[in-house]
């Protein structure tokens, strides 16, 4: 059980970042390398509690002491299997998780908590690079087939679960390669997409079959030539941005009656708009907008980005992780200057009474992002964007508020005399998702949506339609990898169930489960 | 006469015993009238139940008075013929007039078959005015039987005929009893009380009623359930103590019937089968056998050390032939163990003998003129000193015997060598015994590698398991430990798939007989044991050994092959071993969650064909039976290994051929210490737990288990697993594997009736539960993970990942989880109720997850609805009977024990001092007007701190006998966290690890803690007295006893709670939960009229007002809470309280760590406020305006439908709401205090004389005579002077008593400084309990003839738990002589066994010899021993200590201690010593603690170089 007095003996310790000016000019990944005797003794100061409020705080219900402790002696194979055990995907969350483990660790009550995230990127990188992870081919087929519709992490983590299962598994993705938010959405510098790859390798390797640029569901747009490229009826901004150029369309009542079964995971990609007078003007984009071909020149399909923020200054609104990406790359593209607004007020850099220990800490997060530059502005708004004359964006004009709560839901109120415009060539709207998209297979395949505009799932992950499963954030909307992959791993073992009448897939959540507060 | 949860099988009794005989056996009645005497002098030791008129039972047992009787006979209109001639006995018959009529022509008519005639039936005069009406009711028709034989019989001939007729009388009628027939000997008893029997029976009273020897009983019983017959004495002997292995023994006895052959009793023996009558008390079975191997040609001695033989197994000093005699012996019977002492008689010899642990008191004295007194207590006759001249103690394992044919006393040694010399046994061993190790060598293939884990899931590990429970026991050879109790679901509660083993729970000796100390003292204990077929038990013969010899009973793959092959190839005759899968088909057997009938038929056919295999192998010669379940497949699973021995063993002993084999469990399914001792306890002489052992190997090769090797790994397991299985059985007090051995100590919760009967048979399970329909089911469940369809499903699952010890996702249900346990917290340090209501909804809903029992109870809403919250009463009076748990200042820091104690002070309910004493400055408020003093003071074995001082800052004394955590077992603070402010608060070293003893040295049977309980409230009248229990079956009747002992309070515990550290087979699998415990003791208090005397308490993982309101209902008044009230302070369960690291400052000594503790007191009244108001809430919604009025209203709970549950809609918990059937009138709840007796001290005759000594008016002296009879004297005064001036008493010597006569128990308990009381005579146990500062001394009174430092002049364990004072011992004394001293200076002149026992400070000097085990678990302090014999290195026990010569500063302290004892005692030996001290310096020895000079050194090295000691003494203890 680790060092019994390991967490009074060593303090946290993360690696180094690289520092800002290399870091801006190759878009790789922050972090220096971290010594194995450091991971070790970061292990060591997991005090393997009687209730790990880690294991609970995690989504997936990583087996967090038992890796730490097997860390910190030194038995790398053995703690790649734990970690395995409940995550198919550690190297995206080791990455990309914001860690509710560690808001949860135990230690945190009075020190620094076990730097837990950390520890479950050695190992598995560790796992990669010795060449531990294989494909875990499935011996018996069950000669069932399974259709899923999307490759975020919720999907991937589903048809690795069922093609294990012994499925014939087939994944569909509109965009031009697989991965879905993780390749288009993160970037580079979070993670790189060599991670994404080699995990695809491995279930191709398992059984999956990746089948992209393909839509499920949808109207060809009968203006392009070929009449292959999907387009939204009601034509919001954005919508489709994921889309490759030149997507096939497939019927989802064909689909569905090709497969024994079909599991949506197609995510919550409706964006939130801000409909304030100057939005139509060119240089005001949703984030993914941007954020995609962003990623696509570092993949090396696109050669430049026709949205790039080189020389421009720049306003991001929206105080999240999706804001904080836009600000990474708006600043690896050059920026000339980066706001990110907030409307709400800026949180305390420590808990406050009503929001304990172990639950989700409301405070003052500052990314890798942040720390390369940058202007955070809290408790603004933005009423309007100025035309610089020939229909491109030039200022934007807001002003602070305050925000107090009315029947349990936030007001904000204008505080007079804090108008101000603020001068700026690109603005990024990252302000959250409105839930899934309807015209592609949910419409036509009649599969209800709930009122917050996610698709219903009952206790088995089933929508309303015979065979057809949803999970991620398709249903349970906009939220973080590490639900994502627990919502396909629970949803494989739904599917498995409901195809054989039994299952011995673990299923770490119920439908709607949402984290202790 | 079973009612609810009440059983009379778990009746206790306990007693006094006494034994008077002139040496050559002179039939006088004056023998019988001392008799008679010496029993009323014992009354304290005997009870009576709610009438003080009713006894328990008293009886007396004589040799045939024949000039008597032949008047009574003419009286009666028949003559008898000459003495021995004929059979004589009280026979208890109907009432009714016809039936007696029947009875006596069934007696008649027996008697003719049996070459016997009635001489005829006399009409016992009896005189029954002073009987209460208890015993009137139940009173027989009382006469007296004659037969003789047909035609010309000798003495022993009659006396075997009347044996078959009584037998056979007994079996064929329910209502007939003999209290004895005999040629030899009579018995007059009732159920009386002592005083009452002299009265009772004229006949006693009859100048013409003589006897040479005789023996009295006085029974103090546990419950009050009228019954004539068991009073003692029986038909052989009387016993004052407990039979923990009786079933096992019965059982086996049973088997045994088939073998008997004797040609010494005439016929056919089956028609006087069974031997031992189903339903009788351990002593009435110990007595039917005793009874059959006397008859059966052996001496009466012989056979009694035949059932009870000393601890010879590892005594290294006995001689080779009476070893021989007892390991013969050992081949044809196990010991009857637990504790003993018996008093026997044939009506020619008469003796007395104690078990091998001496538990039980027994003094005896010798006249000049041949009188001869056994008692449990000395000073119950009075005689003049100067004709006594031989005073002594019964000493553990010894004989004490009078042969009045011989005319003397006939020493232990002499026993024992005549018998040993009877046979060539020595040779017979060699000839026919087989030591396991002679085995020829056989190997056994290791499995395949890759099917260990196969095997793993086969059988349900969990790396869990293997990380928390296998490795550390192979590692380190020990067993895990862990703490904070458990609150996972029961395994009939529980969702998953779990292992037969986890639906039994071990039993524990509670009050009425003490667990053993199987740490400290080891020599008494055994693990070996034969295994092979037994012979004629009557018979003793070459041949009857043949039998291999087992030295441990977990075995490897190895040894199995040795047993398995045995005699393959002729090489050892007289040995066939038959091994057998144990496997079902587990195709249909559904799986967890889906039990199917036809998976139960399955296993129940796959049963009874292996049975029916076993029976053919046995009937083909097969004497070894392995039962095998390594063999599964794919559809076929194994039988879970405790349902096959079980079902196996029961079996061959319905079929009476058990005797003729030994069971041999090759098992997967057993890995820890619970599964090997099941396992035994239901019939196995040996276990290989193969799998425990291959999953070893495995975690070596995968790197899992470092830093040893395999075969030392293997070996470390095998001793972990044996040593534990020696603590439990230690915990229920038994000492040998051979006894313990199918004894079936264990409790079942949750299996169903059916399968109890089949295979557990005689095994309580009180509330149903699952068949075998759901073990198959379960069973398949892990069959199944070891067969996946699909493998790929679990890709990076090998094993499960557990989650019974620490909380997982996956693993077993938790009532605190991540979710309860932040609520809570945030609730009472936010002050929000609305969110602790949150909490105790996860907490109470257990809708979906059954976590207790309460779970399932519905509280029945008041049909007119709910009453208005305003007319409930407040919360104040309802957190007014709420206490916190024993948690010492020492397991918990100082900060955390305060919190608790001001938060508790604050809201009037109490907080509990735990067992670790408390700082004085806590006994007076802060200046903000809180107070840190603990309401409740605990009084646990240790006695840590528990001086006269402390006893009188507490309003409630509580005397620890169990923890839920741990039942059974002493607590343990780990060297670590005994930081020196620790150890200055316990009186004890700084860094040594502490085990508090698992008996109270004062409470080995139920009126040891009547005394026990007189003795704490003397020491604070004022204070109610509790003792604390943990539920567990027949709990109710050692509450009904301890409600009859006087004790003000009796506290159930539930067997989940528990906060310090534990060995995890005891967290996890000893006690039961308390609603059956609780529901238990209402039940029985209220059928036994005490209910209304006693206020009951409850404890055990109480979170919410729901538990509180279901322990009201169950019937208790106050409420009891620790871990929630911990969480409250910041506990966030991390179950590292043993390791000091705890990270929120609760569980710690630490200082870095202690500034981490975030709890106030605030929290923790709010919490108590909450809580109070849910239960006021509760009360409304049930009509009800108070707490008083839910007590005992059983009729407002009704049992939640469980339908769903596919475990527990087995249950039926209406045992558990059933009501006794009582009057209305009578109190269900506390109604009245108690009669302590208290005025009836002596005390009272001297303390208003001393109140000029308190009022500083000057020294005070008296003189006054004393008796056995007066208890405790000097702790009323003592108890005043500490009020008054706490720990510094007075100046010495302020008070000066001086005593003359024989004083009774517990002499200067708990006296003060400033106190001396000498004594003129002798004294008995308990002599200067928990001394505190004052002064005793005892000398022989002036007349006395003898040499002084030869006799035994005061009893066992004497200074128990002192802190301070001086003792001078002229004479010798008995056992456990100042175990768990800390402070006292004693000089004595010769111990007994168990010397300075857990010393942990203080100086004692022994002038004379020492028993065995000196210095066991000695910690602290110093003792000087004299041994001019250069004996004592063979006593001593050295793994603590050292033996050393004295250096100049111990010669001059020893000196001026010797100088000072001669000063008080006049003591010839101090005299002897100092007149030529220079040479006799030299033949003294120092015994040194290790540990203490250590830290004796570090404190002068870290003075003299001016560092801080703390620190310096906290290194070198952990260096």
């Amino acid at each position: 059980m680790g060092k019994t007095t390991g967490f009074m003996e060593h303090g946290r310790e993360l690696p180094r970042r690289r520092p800002v000016p290399v870091r801006l000019r190759d878009w790789k990944e922050v972090y220096e390398p971290f010594p194995e005797e450091s991971t070790k003794l970061q292990g060591a100061r997991c005090m393997d509690c009687g209730i790990p409020f880690c294991h609970d705080g995690c989504p997936l219900g990583n087996l967090i002491p038992e890796w730490n402790d097997l860390v910190y002696r030194d038995d790398w194979p053995e703690a790649m299997e734990r970690l395995h055990a409940t995550n198919n995907f550690p190297e995206f969350t080791g990455r990309l998780c914001p860690a509710p483990c560690e808001a949860a660790c135990v230690l945190g009550i009075n020190e620094d908590p076990v730097t837990i995230e950390r520890i479950e990127y050695e190992i598995v990188e560790r796992a990669w690079s010795e060449g531990w992870v294989t494909p875990q081919q499935p011996t018996v087929h069950t000669g069932s087939s399974v259709a899923v519709v999307g490759s975020g992490p919720a999907g991937l983590a589903a048809a690795q679960q069922l093609v294990r299962a012994g499925h014939l598994v087939t994944v569909f993705e509109r965009a031009e390669r697989p991965g879905g938010l993780l390749r288009y959405g993160i970037p580079e510098f979070k993670m790189e997409k060599a991670v994404l790859d080699r995990r695809l390798a491995q279930m191709e390797a398992e059984g999956v079959t990746f089948v992209c640029s393909t839509s499920v569901g949808g109207v060809a747009d009968a203006g392009s030539p070929s009449g292959d490229r999907v387009i939204e009826p009601g034509e919001e901004r954005g919508l489709g941005s994921a889309c490759a150029p030149g997507v096939q369309v497939r019927s989802a009542a064909e689909v569905r009656a090709a497969f024994d079964a079909v599991v949506l995971a197609g995510g919550a990609t409706l964006p939130r708009d801000l409909p304030v007078p100057g939005r139509e003007l060119d240089g005001v984009h949703y984030a993914l907008e941007y954020l995609k071909p962003a990623n696509l020149v570092q993949e090396g399909a696109l050669a430049a980005s026709p949205i790039t923020a080189a020389g421009k200054r720049v306003v991001i609104i929206g105080g999240g992780d999706t804001g904080a990406d836009c600000l990474g790359t708006a600043h690896r593209q050059g920026a000339a200057s980066v706001h990110q607004f907030e409307i709400m007020p800026e949180p305390p850099s420590d808990r406050l009474a009503d929001n304990p220990w172990p639950i989700w800490p409301l405070i003052l997060r500052s990314s890798a992002a942040h720390e390369e530059g940058g202007e955070r502005l809290f408790s603004v708004t933005t009423t309007e964007f100025v035309d610089d004359g020939s229909g491109a964006v030039r200022a934007l004009r807001g002003h602070t508020v305050e925000m107090r709560t009315e029947g349990g839901r936030p007001v904000f109120e204008v505080v007079p005399g804090t108008e101000f415009e603020l001068e700026c060539e690109l603005v990024l709207l990252a302000m959250g998702f409105l839930g899934t998209e309807r015209r592609n297979a949910v419409d036509e395949l009649g599969v209800e949506v709930g009122p917050r505009g996610n698709v219903a799932a009952d206790r088995e992950w089933a929508t309303n339609v015979e065979g057809v499963f949803v999970c991620g954030d398709q249903t349970r909307g906009q939220s973080l990898i590490v639900w994502a992959i627990a919502e396909g791993r629970s949803c494989a073992a739904a599917v498995d169930r409901w195809l054989m009448g039994t299952t011995s897939l673990p299923a770490p959540i119920v439908p709607g489960q949402l984290a202790m507060r | 006469m079973a009612f609810g949860l009440y059983d009379p099988n778990y009746e206790h009794d306990a007693c006094g015993v006494g034994m008077v005989a002139d040496l050559h056996g002179r039939p006088d009645h004056d023998i019988v009238d001392k008799a008679l005497t010496v029993l009323e002098r014992l009354a304290h030791r005997g009870a009576s139940g709610a009438e003080v008129e009713t006894g328990d039972g008293a009886g007396i047992l004589v040799q045939v008075p024949h000039r008597f009787l032949v008047g009574a006979a003419e009286v009666a209109g028949f003559t008898l013929p000459d003495a021995g001639g004929y059979a004589v006995g009280l026979a208890f018959l109907p009432i009714d007039a016809d039936d007696a009529h029947k009875a006596r022509s069934l007696v008649e008519q027996i008697a003719g078959e049996e070459s016997l005639s009635v001489l005829g039936w006399r009409h016992l005069p009896i005189e029954s005015e002073g009987l209460g009406k208890t015993a009137l009711g139940a009173m027989p028709r009382i006469e007296q039987l004659f037969v003789a034989p047909d035609g010309k019989a000798d003495t022993m001939t009659v006396e075997r005929r009347a044996f078959v007729l009584r037998k056979r009388v007994e079996h064929a009628s329910d209502d007939l009893y003999f209290p004895s027939l005999s040629a030899r000997t009579i018995c007059y008893k009732g159920m009386l009380t002592s005083e009452q029997l002299r009265e009772f029976f004229p006949d006693l009273r009859d100048p013409d009623f003589e006897s040479g020897l005789a023996l009295v009983h006085s029974r103090f019983s546990t419950n009050t359930f009228p019954s004539w017959p068991l009073a003692h004495p029986y038909r052989y002997l009387c016993h004052n103590g407990e039979i923990n292995t009786l079933a096992g023994n019965r059982n086996w006895m049973r088997a045994r019937e088939a073998l008997l052959e004797t040609p010494l009793i005439e016929g056919d023996l089956s028609r006087i089968y069974p031997i031992c009558t189903p339903g009788a008390s351990d002593s009435a079975s110990f007595d039917e056998v005793l009874e059959l191997l006397h008859l059966g040609g052996r001496s009466l001695p012989h056979s009694v050390l035949m059932m009870i033989p000393e601890a010879w197994e590892n005594h290294t000093l006995m001689d080779h032939e009476r070893r021989a005699f007892y390991r013969y012996h050992a081949s044809l019977m196990e010991p009857w163990d637990g504790p003993a002492a018996i008093s026997f008689t044939d009506g020619t010899v008469v003796g007395a003998v104690l078990d091998r642990n001496g538990l039980r008191p027994s003094r005896y004295w010798v006249t000049d003129d041949g009188l001869v007194v056994l008692a449990s207590e000395v000073g119950v006759l009075d005689i003049p000193p100067e004709r006594v001249v031989r005073k002594g103690r019964l000493q553990p394992g010894r004989m004490f015997l009078v042969d009045t044919s011989k005319g003397r006393l006939v020493e232990d040694e002499e026993i024992k060598a005549e018998l040993a010399a009877e046979h060539p046994y020595d040779e017979w061993l060699a000839t026919d015994q087989v030591r396991l190790e002679e085995l020829p060598a056989r190997t056994m293939l290791t499995p395949q590698h890759g099917r260990v884990v196969t095997q793993q899931r086969q059988f349900g590990y969990t790396n869990e398991e293997l990380r928390i429970i296998v490795a550390p026991m192979a590692r380190a050879g020990a067993e895990p430990i862990g703490s904070m109790g458990s609150d996972t679901s029961i395994a009939v509660l529980s969702d998953r798939s779990r292992l037969l083993y986890d639906y039994f729970t071990q039993l524990f000796a509670q009050v009425t007989n003490p667990p053993l100390d199987a740490i400290r003292e080891e020599l008494v204990t055994s693990l070996a044991a034969t295994i092979g077929p037994e012979a004629n038990l009557l018979e003793a013969r070459c041949g009857s050994c043949r039998q291999i010899l087992l030295p441990l009973p977990v075995i490897d793959r190895d040894d199995l092959a040795k047993l398995m092959y045995v005699n393959e190839h002729g090489e050892t005759p007289g040995f066939k071993a038959f091994a057998i899968d144990g496997l079902f088909d587990v195709r249909e057997a559904g799986r967890a969650g889906a039990p199917t009938d036809v998976g139960g038929e399955a296993l129940r056919r796959a049963i009874d064909d292996v049975r029916k295999r076993v029976s053919d192998a046995i009937a083909d010669g097969a004497n070894i039976i392995v039962l095998s379940d390594r063999n599964a497949t794919a559809d076929w699973a194994p039988i879970p290994s405790l349902l096959l021995t079980a079902a196996i063993h029961h079996h061959l002993v319905r079929e009476k051929t058990r005797t003729k084999v030994g069971l041999v469990v090759e098992t997967g399914d057993a890995r820890e210490v619970h599964h090997m001792a099941l396992l035994i306890g239901f019939g196995a002489a040996a276990v290989n737990p193969y799998l425990a052992l291959d999953s070893i190997d495995d975690m070596i090769s995968e790197g899992l288990l470092e830093g040893v090797s395999p075969r030392q790994a293997r070996r470390n397991y095998i001793k972990a697993a044996c040593k534990g299985v020696l603590k439990v059985m230690s915990k229920m007090g038994i000492s040998t594997v051979a006894s313990y051995t199918g004894a079936q100590v264990f409790e079942a919760i949750g299996l169903d009736a059916g399968i109890i009967d089949e295979y557990f048979t005689g095994t309580s399970s009180r509330i149903g539960g699952v068949g075998l329909p759901v073990l198959a089911a379960e069973v398949a469940e892990r069959h199944l993970r070891a067969h996946e369809p699909r493998p790929t499903e679990q890709a990076h699952r090998e094993l499960e990942v557990g989650g019974e010890y620490q909380w997982r996702r996956e693993g077993e249900f938790h009532l605190f989880n991540p979710k309860t346990v932040f609520k809570l917290q945030h609730a009472t340090r936010s002050k929000r109720y609305e969110i602790f209501k949150e909490y105790t909804a996860a907490v109470d809903d257990q809708a979906e997850k059954l976590g207790t029992l309460r779970g399932l109870l519905r509280l029945k809403p008041a049909e007119d609805g709910p009453i208005p919250l305003d007319d409930v009463e407040p919360i104040s009076s309802i957190m007014a009977r709420f206490s916190t748990g024993a948690m010492s200042y020492g397991s918990i820091s100082a900060e955390a024990h305060e919190t608790l104690a001001i938060a508790m002070n604050r809201i009037g309910g109490r907080s509990n001092t735990g067992e670790g004493g408390e700082d004085a400055d806590r006994f007076t408020p802060d200046a903000n007007g809180d107070l840190r003093r603990s309401a409740i003071k605990q009084v646990a074995s240790g006695r840590f701190g528990v001086t006269g001082e402390y006893l009188v800052n507490a309003d409630d004394l509580q005397i620890k006998i169990s923890q839920g955590a741990k039942p059974g077992e002493g607590g343990q603070l780990p060297g670590n966290k005994v930081w020196p402010w620790i150890a200055k608060t316990r009186s004890s070293t700084p860094g040594v690890g502490l085990i508090s003893p698992p008996p109270h040295h004062d409470i080995y049977s139920i009126e040891d803690i009547a005394q026990l309980i007189h003795d704490l409230k003397s020491s604070n009248p004022q204070a109610r007295v509790h003792v604390k229990l943990v539920a567990e079956v027949g709990v109710g009747t050692v509450a009904a006893g301890v409600a009859k002992a006087h004790s003000d309070v009796v506290l159930i515990s539930g067997h989940d709670g528990g906060t310090g550290a534990a060995p995890l087979t005891s967290l996890k699998h000893a006690g039961i939960p308390w609603e059956i415990g609780l529901a238990e003791t209402q039940q029985t208090l209220l059928v036994n009229g005490l209910r209304d005397r006693i206020v009951v308490q409850v404890d055990g993982q109480l979170k919410t007002g729901r538990d509180v309101l279901i322990g009201a209902l169950l019937g208790a008044e106050e409420y009891g809470f620790a871990s929630a009230p911990l969480v409250v302070s910041g506990c966030i369960m991390m179950r590292v309280c043993h390791l000091d690291t705890c990270p929120v400052g609760i569980a710690t000594q630490t200082p870095a760590l202690r500034k981490k503790f975030s709890g106030k007191p605030e929290f923790v009244e709010t919490f108590f406020e909450y809580v109070a108001e849910e239960v006021r809430e509760l009360l409304a919604s049930l009509g009800l305006r108070s707490l008083d009025e839910a007590i005992g209203r059983v009729d407002l709970l009704d049992t939640e439908a469980a339908i769903g549950h596919w475990k527990a809609s087995g249950l039926d918990l209406s045992s558990v709401l059933a009501e006794p059937d009582v009057p209305e009138t009578m109190g269900r709840r506390q109604l009245r205090l108690q009669d302590h007796g208290l005025e009836k001290a002596l005390d009272h005759q001297f303390k208003d004389a001393c109140a000029p000594a308190l009022d500083g008016r000057g020294p005070v002296s008296m003189e006054l005579p004393i008796s056995n009879v007066d208890r405790t004297v000097g702790t009323l005064l003592g108890s005043e002077i500490s009020r008054r001036f706490g720990a510094a008493g007075l100046a010495d010597d302020t008070i000066s008593l001086t005593f003359f006569g024989s004083a009774g128990q517990s002499f200067g308990a708990f006296v003060p400084r400033g106190v001396t009381m000498r004594l003129y005579g002798d004294a008995n146990d308990y002599f200067g309990k928990g001394l505190s500062g004052g002064r005793l001394i005892v000398r022989p009174p002036l007349a006395s003839p003898f040499v002084a430092e030869e006799q035994i002049i005061a009893g066992n364990v004497i200074l128990y738990g002192a802190t301070a004072g001086e003792v001078f011992i002229r004479g010798q004394v008995g056992e456990r002589f100042c175990v768990r001293n800390s402070g006292a200076t004693a000089v004595v002149e010769g111990v007994g066994d168990h010397g300075c026992e857990y010393m942990t400070g203080g100086l004692v000097v022994v002038l004379g010899p020492t028993g065995r085990n000196f210095a066991a678990g000695m910690s602290g302090g110093v003792a000087y021993v004299y041994d001019p014999t250069r004996s004592f290195g063979q006593r001593v026990n050295l793994e603590l200590v050292d033996v050393e010569p004295l250096d100049a500063s111990d010669s001059f302290r020893v000196r001026s201690l010797v100088e000072r004892h001669g000063v008080e005692t006049e003591s010839a030996v101090a005299a002897r010593l100092l007149e030529h001290w220079d040479t006799e310096v030299l033949e003294f020895v120092k015994v040194m603690p290790r540990d203490y000079r250590r830290i004796l050194e570090a404190t002068r090295l870290a003075e003299a170089e001016g560092r801080s000691v703390d620190e310096a003494v906290m290194v070198a203890a952990h260096g």
